[in-house]
């Protein structure tokens, strides 16, 4: 399947796209343009312009989880690993979405560690709420990756200028609620922004999707719309996020939403699986919903262009 | 020997007698075992009427944890329940209490523990 659309994805476009697991996806950042490209198998990144530079983005690896949609979740980690450093242009660095870990066990964290840790890049991580369900509500996984951060693990940095966000949505949930972010992240991000160039490209990532995605499961963010506010001005803003376990995009004014898949298991179509939870995959059909993807975001036009190519032809 | 009216009156009468001889066991209905299953990303049933004393047992059999914490802050929380962890709460007090999820919080249930 290829799909190349001018006009922003359509929903059903988006889905169509799904696939499975084992994977990351690197992005090329040039001229300040975010440009994304499924990294596993085939393809490797060949887009980088001269003046720009590469990072990878892996999510939900979920270490820990071991039933028939994944009996061996360190493998598909250590493989979407291995392809983010066999790709041709080295990414500058890492960024994980979240949900390293299954049940924030020291164990999980730690296999964890080992495994990413061998692609020897730098790793800047957000949580997923599996990171965060130890006794002491996120110690473990603040003492372990929040040494740099602010308020339970927010934090920005700048690369090659572009101004990076990790945001932190999954404390403090509300009953009845999606994601949060909260009114102290919030007010930080005011800040972080105040007096930057509305030029200045943006990358915000955080685990659960800042726009929602599909209500009934708790795809969105409570509180996201007064991030996007502040993000408004900007003229490139891309959101990156997991938890979903599937590809997902849209375009809205200057801001490109993108979820990654996970490296651990699929999860259901919104609104046709029984449930979000994991996703049994027929035997063998693996490769025909594995896929090499590239999305272009350019910038000034609200369009991403996009084309999925699955590794077997199903 | 007895009529068979009378024999199932001696055996009517024996239980009796022993309520009477041990009153602490003869206390009004035993407090009992409320069991929720947790599916599909549902508490199953999502509402239970129970008395004070009652325990409620939630089982998960989804693929994915999932935990309890109730809505007003303090009154009970699990740890994060795997596939077939079980939690209970005794619930000694009367009232309504409304819990979610820790994990995904639009999963929504209710114990209402009535006299
Ligand atoms: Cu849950």
């Amino acid at each position: 399947m290829a799909k190349d659309n001018e006009n922003g994805v359509d929903r059903r476009g988006a889905l169509e796209c799904m696939v499975w697991a084992g994977t990351g996806l690197l992005w090329t950042v040039a001229g300040g343009v975010p440009k994304v490209q499924q990294i596993l198998g085939t393809t490797p990144a060949n887009a980088q312009a001269a003046t720009g530079f590469t990072f990878a983005q892996i999510s939900d690896s979920h270490l820990g989880f071991a039933r028939p949609e994944n009996p061996d979740t360190n493998a598909t980690l250590q493989e979407a690993i291995d392809r983010v450093v066999a790709a041709k242009d080295k990414p500058a660095f890492m960024i994980h979405t979240g949900d390293i870990s299954h049940l924030s066990k020291p164990a999980q964290f730690d296999t964890a560690d080992k495994i990413i840790g061998s692609s020897k890049l730098d790793v800047h991580y957000v949580p997923g709420e599996h990171d965060v369900i130890d006794e002491d509500n996120g110690k473990a996984y603040l003492d372990r990756y929040g040494k740099n951060s602010k308020g339970k693990g927010w934090y920005a940095f700048d690369h090659q200028g572009v101004h990076f966000i990790g945001l932190v949505n999954v404390f403090d949930l509300k009953a009845g609620g999606m994601g949060n972010l909260g009114a102290e992240q919030l007010a930080w991000l005011a800040d972080d922004l105040k007096g930057k160039s509305a030029s200045a490209p943006i990358v915000v990532f955080a685990h659960i999707p800042l726009w929602t995605v599909y209500q009934d499961w708790g795809w969105g963010t409570d509180d996201s719309m007064q991030a996007l506010d502040l993000l408004k001005r900007f003229g490139s803003v891309t959101v990156l996020n997991g938890h979903i376990h599937q590809i997902f995009q849209k375009v809205e004014g200057n801001v490109a939403f993108h979820t990654a898949r996970s490296t651990a298991f699929p999860q259901g179509e919104p609104g046709k699986a029984p449930s979000a939870g994991p996703m049994l995959m027929p035997e063998g059909k693996l490769k025909t919903v594995l896929g090499v993807a590239s999305v272009t975001v350019k910038q000034g036009t609200h369009a991403l262009a996009i084309v999925d190519t699955p590794l077997l032809a199903g | 020997m007895l009529s068979a009216f009378q024999r199932a009156l001696a055996a009517r009468t024996i239980p009796l007698v022993f309520a009477l001889a041990f009153p602490c066991l003869a206390v009004p209905a035993a407090a009992e075992e409320i069991h929720v299953k947790i599916d599909n990303f549902v508490f199953v049933p999502d509402t239970v009427t129970i008395k004070p004393g009652d325990t409620v047992t939630w089982e998960n059999v989804d693929d994915i944890p999932h935990s309890l914490v109730s809505k007003t802050p303090g009154a009970f929380r699990s740890h994060p329940l795997d596939t077939n962890d079980t939690f209970s709460f005794v619930f000694a007090t009367a009232g309504a209490f409304d819990y979610f999820c820790g994990l995904h919080p639009h999963m929504q249930g209710k114990v209402i523990v009535a006299p």
